[in-house]
């Protein structure tokens, strides 16, 4: 294979990636914009519509069913989240709605080991996810394929969203300035559902396509992606919807050029690697790559 | 039109408001007086529907205002522009500005009231392509008024519209509220600046640390030596 | 100023006593069982009390602490750990490091230091952000920690158990290392220093238009923290006496933050009411997970049911009461000790009365 088409396939490699991560931080980005509440249950709803997918599948439904039952499971428990953790504390400090989220994760992950069992369980992709095309010496796997071109389709239809449409213009509203918003007649309380609703609804769809890539569920497999997911919103700019974009591409092309570059000896430690260049880039740039440079304004 | 019956308010254990009693008839431009810390931004954020209050009632046109959210307030048409301007940085002027009709239904209407808010305030014409945050200090303010016109008010709260600004662009804010309310809006204006908002008001009320100390016409209020001495910058000698 | 140094003295040896005289007793009287969980109990007060300092004084969310936990642990560990345990489990040791074997104090003290150190480096860099990004922040200096001690096997076994750790940790080592930390996090946050942070805390603008040094106040803060859990660490590996890394990890974040919040960010008594309060309700609820029999019910086992519980009522407690049972405020001893002289002075004047 020659360079240039190793090059490539890690390409693909990390742009498939690195959309599974920018659809995971733009549903951080939306409800921290509106809340600034850093959401850690955010990755249990990988897990809630991976689980819910995986017992429709074992009932004998069609993946297509399948699919759809999870990304609304996912929906279904960000609103309920958003109603009976989240409302009743807002307006608390900052810390304690993520303090909250915290607990959220706590509860939802001890939920899923109780009625789940800790160990993994094997998620029975369907064939044309689990396939592969080879182009000569490149092998590109169907569901990196399948991720990109989902990514690529929901990103534009989100861009047209907050653009075009009341809510959207609404919700962008909200984040820059609630009590304005307020002011201003709009009916904060559906905007803030609506960003839980639809940041619930990408995490459903990354959790399929995550467990379709890694092929098997646990209780647990939310932390590490919502983990990605804060990096890629911070590296972005907290809040902003294309710097979660940015920032999800961002990491995914850092972990594999790290990936690549380190040495043999160092590769384990590529996680830790990625989290030194976060600390790095945070001590340049404290509120992200595309947030803004200038200091609280007083 | 807008009758506060004995409001009282409280920030957590700070008794904010003591038993405020204002009246707004419709086609007045009413103001509201004060120091610092007096209590009239708490007065308007409560008619708003953003604070509530603990005891007392708010009638605007028949409906209680402490029973309905915020934004079935605005559906009625009471509208405020508040301290602090609050625009949105993030949007451009165009977006700012039908932002504030984000209730109306009627959408031709919508774009005609955008050209008339820009025919008041031409400088917002100009810039309706560029974002919320690139606006000065005081084209930030026009475009907050202009926004809050664009709901069509039947009441509108101001609140330290002149505040922080240029005295120049202060004339022009005065200036089209005088407008409006020739035009027949009916005004709630809160300002520290009591001598121009004297100049454009029918009648007035004075707060201080909560409770409503003076109120009646621009003439009465201006003849009071109290007034005259702590907010109209001491007596003409 | 006499009678308040009075006030002072008496509360520090009321104290005193009453923590000399429980220790003695528990020692004496209680079960192993019991001696356990208040061993377990002082632990935990250290690490309230630290993170108490960064999160609650100074207004640095770090959701990495455990880390330094770990650092503590692993440092003294491995320097305590017999020479012939050292041959067999740590075969990779750096010569250096194979030869030598400390007692409990020193090497709990290079474990805190080292720590220090840490903090100090880590914090030049994260003690310039705020808000969310700290938490983040120091989130991701926890998952360092984690991947370095997974991967160092010739330092620490990698993820395996690291176990044969001499087990030097006593009621009176704990309970001392307590004493010391809460006194040293009191004196800190009543001096110029602690009035420092707290205005950080509250309002960094104004803190630093008042000349305050905001990063330097903050890696203060940020170090002596570090050090007193790392000496938990070192304290807790030596009572547990086998761990491996996930044994430090979000699981005793988030049980350490829970005790912090409950009690109050801000509060010492308040650390030490919320460190006796989770503690005990974890251990009925432990226990209660293992399945009991009320009257004619029988209620199975519920493993992680304590866990879920833990969550709910952290829920509730920042829902209902979001400073915690004591906000920012301690028990005035003083004003208990003026109100009980008062009490006598008026009983001694009525008695003179009636003679």
């Amino acid at each position: 294979m020659t360079d240039f088409q190793f090059f490539i396939q890690q390409a693909i490699n990390a742009i498939s990636i690195g959309s599974l991560y920018a659809l995971m931080a733009i549903g951080l980005a939306m409800v921290f914009g509106i809340l600034r509440l850093i959401n850690f249950a955010h990755g249990d709803l990988i897990m809630v519509g991976s689980y819910a997918a995986l017992l429709l599948l074992a009932a004998g439904a069609p993946f297509w069913v399948a699919a759809l039952a999870g990304i609304a499971a996912s929906t279904i428990a960000g609103l309920i989240m958003e109603r009976v953790a989240y409302r009743p504390i807002r307006g608390a400090p900052d810390v304690a709605m993520l303090l909250t989220s915290f607990a959220v994760t706590i509860l939802l992950e001890n939920a899923a080991i109780l009625l789940f069992t800790p160990t993994a369980r094997p998620f029975p992709a369907p064939a044309f996810l689990g396939t592969a095309f080879r182009f000569g010496p490149l092998r590109v796997a169907s569901v990196d394929l399948v991720a990109i071109s989902v990514a690529g389709i929901l990103l534009v239809l989100l861009t047209l969203f907050v653009t075009r449409t009341q809510v959207g213009v609404s919700m962008r509203a909200a984040s820059q300035d609630l009590l304005a918003a307020r002011l201003v007649g709009i009916n904060v309380n559906a905007v803030i559902a609506y960003a839980f609703a639809i940041g619930s609804m990408l995490a459903g769809v990354v959790g399929l396509l995550w467990s379709a890539r890694v092929g098997k569920i646990d209780p647990l497999m939310g932390f590490y992606p919502v983990l990605k997911a804060f990096v890629a919103s911070v590296i972005g700019g907290l809040g902003s919807l294309p710097g979660a974009v940015l920032g999800g591409y961002v990491l995914g092309i850092l972990e594999i050029l790290l990936q690549g570059l380190l040495p043999e000896a160092l590769t384990p430690f590529r996680d830790g690697f990625v989290f030194v260049a976060l600390i790095i880039l945070l001590l340049f740039r404290p509120n992200g790559i595309l947030g803004s440079t200038e200091r609280e304004k007083i | 039109m807008l009758k506060l019956e004995d409001v009282h308010v409280y920030y957590g254990q700070v008794h904010a408001l003591k038993g405020i009693t204002v009246e707004v008839q419709e086609g007045e431009l009413v103001t509201l007086l004060g120091a610092n810390g007096a209590g009239k931004s708490t007065t308007l954020m409560t008619v708003s529907g953003i604070l509530r209050p603990r005891s007392g009632r708010i009638i605007f046109e028949g409906h209680d205002l402490t029973k309905i959210s915020p934004y079935d307030i605005v559906r009625l048409g009471v509208i405020q522009c508040p301290e602090g301007r609050h625009i949105f940085g993030g949007l451009t002027v165009r977006e700012n500005l039908l932002m504030g009709a984000v209730q109306r239904r009627d959408r031709n209407d919508v774009h005609k009231d955008l050209g008339w808010v820009c025919s008041l305030f031409p400088v917002l014409g100009e810039r309706l392509r560029q974002t919320g945050a690139t606006l000065s200090g005081g084209e930030q303010q026009m475009l907050a008024i202009g926004r809050a016109l664009m709901a069509r008010p039947r009441l509108l709260l101001l609140d330290e519209p002149s505040l922080g600004l240029a005295p120049v662009i202060v004339q022009t804010i005065f200036g089209v509220t005088q407008q409006l309310h020739q035009r027949g809006v009916t005004i709630l204006l809160v300002e520290q600046n009591a001598r121009k908002a004297l100049q454009v008001a029918n009648r007035g009320y004075l707060l201080e640390t909560g409770q409503v100390v003076m109120s009646g016409t621009v003439e009465e209020l201006r003849a009071n030596p109290q007034v005259e001495r702590f907010y109209l910058g001491g007596s003409a000698e | 100023m006499q009678r308040r140094q009075l006030y002072n003295v008496l509360t520090v040896a009321l104290l005193l006593a009453i923590t000399a005289g429980g220790l003695t007793y528990t020692q004496l009287a209680a079960s192993a069982y019991i001696q356990r969980i208040v061993v377990g109990l002082g632990i935990s007060l250290i690490l309230v009390v630290s993170l108490n300092l960064s999160n609650g004084f100074t207004g640095i969310f770090s959701l990495g602490h455990v880390g330094f936990m770990a650092i503590g642990a692993y440092t003294a560990a491995i320097l305590t750990l017999p020479l012939s345990l050292k041959r067999v489990n740590l075969p990779d040791l750096p010569g250096w490091l194979a030869h030598v074997q400390m007692s409990f104090l020193p090497a709990t003290l290079i474990g805190g230091a080292l720590a220090m150190v840490v903090a100090f480096l880590v914090g030049l860099s994260l003690m310039r952000l705020s808000g969310p990004y700290v938490s983040v922040a120091t989130m991701g200096f926890l998952v360092i920690v984690q991947v370095v001690l997974i991967n160092w096997d010739s330092m620490t076994r990698g993820g395996r158990t690291f176990s044969g750790v001499p087990p030097y940790t006593t009621l009176w080592w704990t309970w001392g290392w307590a004493i010391l930390t809460v006194y040293v996090i009191w004196r800190l946050a009543r001096s110029s220093y602690g009035r420092r942070m707290m205005a950080i805390r509250d309002n960094e603008i104004a803190a630093q238009s008042l000349g305050i040094n905001v990063l330097r106040s903050r890696l203060v803060a940020f170090c002596v923290s570090a050090f007193f859990t790392a000496v938990a660490g070192s304290l807790w590996a030596h009572f547990i006496m086998s761990f491996s890394p996930r044994s430090f990890y979000f699981a005793e974040t988030f049980s350490v933050i829970t005790m912090l919040v409950l009690g109050g960010m801000g509060s010492l008594s308040g650390s030490i009411v919320g460190a006796v309060s989770i503690t005990a309700l974890s251990e009925i609820l432990r226990n209660a997970e293992r399945g009991m029999t009320l009257g004619s019910v029988h209620i199975p086992p519920v493993y992680g049911a304590s866990q879920i519980l833990m969550a709910i009522i952290f829920i509730l407690v920042i829902i209902f009461w979001p400073k915690g049972l004591f906000g920012n405020r301690e028990i005035n001893f003083n004003a208990l000790w003026s109100r009980l002289l008062k009490r006598t002075e008026a009983k001694e004047a009525a008695r003179k009365e009636v003679e």
